[in-house]
């Protein structure tokens, strides 16, 4: 069994929810040194959220904007109320990130239950498109269209704005930043809010192709790791590539060895490591 | 108006600045040498408060408030710069990045960019460069020119002539001069001896951590062969 037009637009779709998500994974990582493992648990909260809001007032615009404040909300409460008190600490970091990703899925377990819900999709959105032959899913179409806007909007902000040169500096050398007279915590902050409104857009938009069940934000968080290891961390162009990649290995690994599909894509991340410890776009500090 | 006295700083258990004194007047340039690992970078990273190093005892008062326990931004916002060691430039910025990124470009009080494009002319033709692209002499122009952007009343210059050309290195102890007339005042750490008598008004000799040998540059000129006892071959 081959791969048809069709395969290869699930794995870009996919490729660009897992961009959505993992950008503000990687600028994160990249600048505050965090490897946010709450990342996952954010993204199935924003996807909670976005449901009842989308549910509640029969707009999934004002949904996808309801999970992004409030998953901002929560990752400023993360940053300013638990991280600033052991940055520096990548241990204790990285535990605390794990500590919250539990207490948020036990509260989603708490409020939302057990069960799988799926973001109702506006009418707009139903149905499919029929083009060179294929019948293909609007939203899932919308969903890389998203993605390609967050590349463009993320690019403008990195590469056009002062606060982009800000991180971009900050990635690289966040002491330098901060004794030229910038308060590199505000930068940190407005990042870490920045990241967590990406991974509440991505519960957003996952929740209507993935659905939202327990257990969806650790199979994300996955990706999204991957994704970042593969890219390098705190390179938009290595998101964008990582995120291509490991999408259309995953659907190469689904179509033509199920078995094996998470190998299909652990195993060249492997291989990479091995070779390129900083990933494809990775810089040294 | 910079006075540092009696100042303790370290790494731990160990102590590497151990009761150094020193001033910096308004308008002055002032050499700090000493050998590889007398305390020099270490008495740097505590002026401008960044850590590690971690200040023991003794203050560093600058217009009469300590500067010690202030975050390194809280001390660049009382206008004191620094051009650290290896000049740390941002590989991922361009050269014009490197000067917006801490002043909107439509400001037009103080440094600005144009201003720093003028007192060098190779940072104006480069500016879409990136920092690992440039010359060891560019480097160096761009790391005072971010100083600059700051506005700065005193900059601490950790060995800005390391790894420069002999060209270069004349070049950039006009640049002090240059600065010294704007008003500014310097404290340059230096290995290079000639090139610090050539530029400061004064000069302190670090050893261990201590403070040595202090004096008129003038006055040092005439004294080298003492200098170089403290300060190895040259």
């Amino acid at each position: 069994m081959g791969m048809n037009a069709f395969q290869l637009l699930n794995g870009l779709t996919f490729a660009a929810l897992l961009f959505i998500v993992a950008s503000g994974f990687t600028l994160i990582f990249g600048l505050l040194r965090i490897v946010n493992l709450a990342h996952g648990a954010l993204y199935l909260f924003g996807g909670y959220v976005g449901y009842t809001v989308a549910v509640k007032t029969g707009s999934f615009t004002l949904g996808a904007i309801a999970a992004m404040i409030a998953v901002a909300l929560i990752g400023l409460a993360l940053n300013q109320g638990l991280l600033r008190f052991v940055r520096g600490n990548d241990l204790r970091q990285v535990l605390l990130t794990l500590g919250v990703a539990f207490v948020l899925n036990d509260m989603a377990l708490v409020i939302w239950g057990g069960d799988s819900f799926t973001v109702p999709i506006p009418d707009a959105l139903k149905g499919g498109l029929t083009f060179f032959g294929i019948f293909y899913p609007k939203y899932r179409l919308f969903v890389l269209l998203v993605g390609v806007l967050v590349l463009i909007a993320l690019y403008l902000l990195l590469f056009r704005t002062r606060l982009g040169a800000l991180i971009r500096a900050g990635v690289d050398d966040a002491e330098m930043v901060e004794a030229s007279g910038i308060n590199i915590r505000r930068v940190f902050l407005a990042t870490f809010v920045l990241g967590s409104a990406l991974a509440g857009l991505g519960g957003m938009m996952g929740g209507a192709f993935l659905s939202l069940y327990p257990s969806a934000d650790s199979e994300i968080l996955v990706f999204s790791l991957a994704v970042v290891i593969i890219g390098g961390r705190g390179s938009l162009l290595g998101v964008a590539i990582g995120s291509l990649l490991v999408g259309l290995l995953n659907t190469v690994g689904q179509v033509m060895f199920p078995e094996l599909a998470y190998f299909v894509i652990f195993g060249p991340m492997a291989l990479l490591l091995a070779f390129r410890p900083l990933g494809l776009f990775g810089k040294a500090t | 108006m910079l006075e540092i006295r009696d100042l303790h700083s370290g790494y731990g258990e160990a102590q590497v600045v151990r009761g150094v004194s020193l001033d910096v007047g308004e308008g002055e340039v002032v050499a700090l040498l000493g050998r590889n690992g007398m305390g020099k970078t270490t008495l740097i990273r505590s002026i401008m408060g960044l850590t590690p190093p971690r200040v023991t005892g003794g203050s560093v008062r600058w217009r009469g408030h300590d500067l010690v326990g202030l975050t390194p931004h809280e001390i660049a916002g009382r206008k004191i710069a620094i051009v650290p060691q290896g000049r740390r430039l941002f590989p991922s910025l361009s050269v014009i990045e490197h000067l917006t990124m801490l002043k909107g470009a439509r400001v037009k009080t103080g440094w600005t960019v144009e201003r720093v494009f003028g007192i060098f002319p190779r940072l104006a033709e480069r500016r879409n460069h990136r920092g690992g692209q440039l010359s060891g002499g560019e480097r160096q122009m761009l790391a005072v020119g971010r100083a600059l952007m700051i506005d700065p009343d005193l900059i601490l210059m950790d060995e800005p002539s390391e790894g420069l050309a002999p060209v270069m290195v004349q070049h950039l102890e006009s640049i002090v001069l240059d600065l010294k007339r704007e008003g500014l005042s310097i404290l340059l750490v230096e290995q290079n001896l000639y090139s610090a008598l050539a530029v400061a008004d004064r000069v302190y000799i670090l050893e261990t951590g201590k403070v040595v040998h202090q004096g008129d540059a003038k006055v040092m000129a005439q004294q080298t062969e003492t200098l170089m006892k403290h300060l190895g071959v040259h």
